[in-house]
């Protein structure tokens, strides 16, 4: 107790900062941090789930840079990532930008754009998983027959696949992205647009001169978020494609999936966590990357 | 009169004794199986009656998601806990094995010479030299469900062989003015039970051997192997096609639906079409060839004692054990499951083979073959893509068969190394 008292202000607190830290810190530590060493330490060696672990050192590494699938999954991961970021990004700004100056109905068609990000990823994937179907059960088929268009494989399809999957994956976010553009608009003070009025300035030049540039922030974090989810892309892809998942020929399956597989249906645990480590630097040089590049001057 | 009073003390005291000491002699023993509703209702039967005739021994019975499954008794067994037997599929046997957490059967209750004479030959994948490793109460094989409104408005009757098989096919499917399919002949898949069909059904009928060295090592890339996959890829390719891969989503889904005259499928699919409304379905055996050679798919969940159980707990178990792979144990979890007893002398009884239903599945017994997975998912991948490389990049039947064989080896070789 004397201890406590001969401390000064300045301590006192940052003994009961830690005092509150203590517990999520324990709990990052333990439900966190302690697992993904783990998964580090599991990578050197082979492991079935049942028996002991035996050390091999780099061989799962080595494997996986040997492992054609490995490199058709790495590909597909950034495709997800190429053409979902920018898309959802561009879409989701669009849609602020007008919803922001609409008045009538504001509130409602805001929840309908938020109202799928709240729908279950697993349910959604099963609802666009029939509309893709063949006729005669599939809605986008039997709409295109009823018209006397050929059918287009959605699914079925080693080209066709992805954009089919990433399609709804894009659609559930959008509502999310919409909400936090608009918060990022409302933030801009009206002074900087009145001061445009005055000089009378075109709306483009409003645009790419004050509203985006001051977007910046909620830029970098819709970037950052949304690539992270990207490129962690599972329940659409495994949801769509169950009976053959991240099929065909492994045109759909990005990397968690692949990790999954190796884990849980072959229960190869060292080769799956090697590949987790592949993904964990991934993200993270990603995110340094998108970080740099977006940082305010 | 004391001394009857002291009898009474007597007798009452060898009575209370004799209470405590059967309550001190109680065994406990624990069991676990997968949740799938049937099964632990079979199970809480089997429980129920072996309890009656061991009043002395209880069994607990442990069940959860099939996805935990293997987690849960890898971590529980070697730290003491969990189940003393155990539940689980023939194709995890050597990895169980070589993770110590089973023990062979002892010899005594179930010799091996014995075991081998009354269970159906595919069981002997369990026979690790000389001794048993985990039986079967139930087993599964395959037969062709047909869809019999479908088959009355085409004039066909349920095929025994190939060529009647294209033909019913042929007959039963339909499409639209664009040439869209909007009624399957047969379904296909290899992502369903196709590629146990074409694996030990269809390579076996054109005359080769699937694998070879108990099944380390591939030998479909001959001439059978080749001829199996184009009849199969018959089914579903060229202008004159009775099937679609993908058609409705899931093969059981088209039959379901009443879309697919013949579907091939397990007994275990036998409880949900009986409570699809307004379906009216038979099942016969697969088709034979034109010269009658048949060959069939079986598999089965084993049980066994794990290396948890010792003393009494061991007695107990193998007393367990002793009932679940008993004729009575196998005709209950006929008429609960749905599942095929893994002896002929329940199977082949006059009543369960000529049943309308289970028979043309326990007849198919006598002709099964048991695949020995190394990884069942990843084996059945390669069949699927097998299939994708010809329908999707227009690979040939033999290069598309080399490359799963080649990859199928690895598989094998990884596991076996």
């Amino acid at each position: 107790m004397r201890l406590y008292s001969n401390l000064s202000i300045k301590q006192k607190q940052i003994v009961w900062a830690w005092a509150f830290l203590a517990l999520p810190v324990l709990f990052y530590g333990i439900i966190r941090f302690y697992p993904t060493g783990t998964a580090f330490v599991i990578s050197f060696q082979e492991w079935n789930l049942l028996g002991d672990r035996t050390w091999i050192g780099w061989v799962n590494y080595v494997e996986l840079l040997n492992d054609p699938v490995f490199w058709k999954v790495f590909v597909n991961t950034f495709e997800y990532l190429l053409i979902g970021t920018p898309l959802s990004l561009v879409v989701s700004f669009v849609i602020a930008y007008h919803l922001d100056k609409l008045r009538f109905m504001h509130g409602f068609l805001r929840m309908l754009y938020f109202l799928p990000f709240m729908t279950s990823a697993v349910a959604m994937a099963w609802v666009w998983r029939w509309f893709y179907q063949d006729v005669p059960i599939g809605l986008f088929n039997n709409l295109l027959a009823s018209v006397g268009i050929p059918q287009i494989a959605f699914l079925n399809s080693t080209t066709n696949a992805l954009p089919a999957v990433l399609a709804p994956a894009v659609w559930a976010g959008l509502g999310f992205q919409v909400i936090i553009f608009m918060a990022g608009l409302r933030a801009i003070p009206q002074s900087y647009y009145e001061a445009a009025k005055i000089d009378g300035v075109g709306w483009w030049t409003v645009l790419t001169q004050i509203t985006i540039p001051l977007l910046r922030p909620t830029i970098v974090f819709i970037v950052v978020f949304s690539s992270i989810g990207f490129l962690r892309i599972f329940d659409h892809v495994f949801n769509m494609t169950t009976n053959n998942p991240g099929g065909p020929l492994n045109s759909t399956k990005p990397l968690v999936l692949m990790i999954y597989d190796t884990a849980f249906n072959g229960f190869n645990m060292g080769y799956a966590a090697a590949q987790t480590v592949v993904l964990f630097l991934i993200l993270l040089l990603v995110s340094l990357a998108q970080l740099w590049l977006l940082r305010s001057d | 009169m004391t001394r009857y009073l002291k009898g009474m003390a007597l007798a009452g005291m060898t009575s209370a004794m004799a209470l405590l000491g059967s309550a001190a002699s109680a065994v406990e023993i624990e069991y676990w199986q997968y949740f799938f509703d049937a099964r632990v209702a079979a199970m809480e039967q089997l429980i129920e009656k072996f309890e009656a005739a061991n009043p002395d021994i209880t069994v607990t019975m442990t069940h959860f998601p099939y996805a935990d499954y293997r987690t849960k008794v890898a971590a529980a067994i070697p730290a003491g806990e969990g189940p003393d037997v155990v539940q689980l599929f023939y194709g995890w046997l050597n990895d169980y094995v070589a993770a110590e957490l089973i023990q062979p059967l002892p010899a005594d209750t179930f010799p091996t010479a014995q075991i081998d004479e009354q269970f159906f030959p595919m069981v002997q994948a369990m026979k690790e030299g000389d001794q048993y490793w985990a039986l079967p109460t139930a087993v599964r094989s395959l037969a062709l469900f047909y869809n019999e409104r479908l088959l009355d408005d085409a004039g066909v009757e349920p095929p025994t062989n190939f060529d009647e098989l294209m033909a019913a096919a042929k007959a039963m499917t339909k499409r639209d003015g664009a040439g869209n399919i909007t009624q399957v002949g047969i379904t296909a898949g290899m992502t369903a039970q196709d590629h146990h069909w074409w694996r030990e059904g269809l390579i076996r009928q054109f005359g080769g051997e699937p694998y070879l060295d108990d099944y380390q090592t591939v030998n479909y890339n001959t001439e059978a192997g080749q001829e199996a996959l184009e009849f199969y890829a018959s089914l579903f390719t060229g202008d004159d096609a009775v099937s679609a891969i993908g058609f409705m989503d899931e093969p059981q889904a088209a039959f379901k639906a009443g879309r697919a005259g013949f579907h091939i499928d397990g007994s275990f699919r036998i409880g949900s079409l009986d409570k699809t409304r307004g379906l009216k379905w038979g099942v016969t055996e697969l088709p034979a060839t034109a010269d009658g050679v048949q060959s069939n798919y079986s598999s089965y969940w084993v049980n066994a004692i794990t290396t948890k159980a010792e003393g009494e707990k061991y007695d107990a178990a193998v007393k367990f054990m002793e009932y679940v792979t008993s004729d009575e144990a196998m005709q209950i979890w006929l008429d609960v499951v749905g599942e095929l007893p893994a002896k002929p002398s329940v199977g082949l009884t006059e009543a369960n083979a000529n049943n309308e239903t289970y028979g043309p599945f326990i007849r198919g017994l006598a002709y099964a073959n048991t695949t020995k997975f190394a990884n069942e998912s990843g084996q059945r991948q390669l069949m699927v893509e097998m299939v994708e490389r010809m329908t999707l990049e227009g690979m040939s039947a033999a290069e598309s068969l080399a490359i799963a064989a080649e990859a199928e080896q690895k598989i094998l070789d990884d596991y076996y190394k």
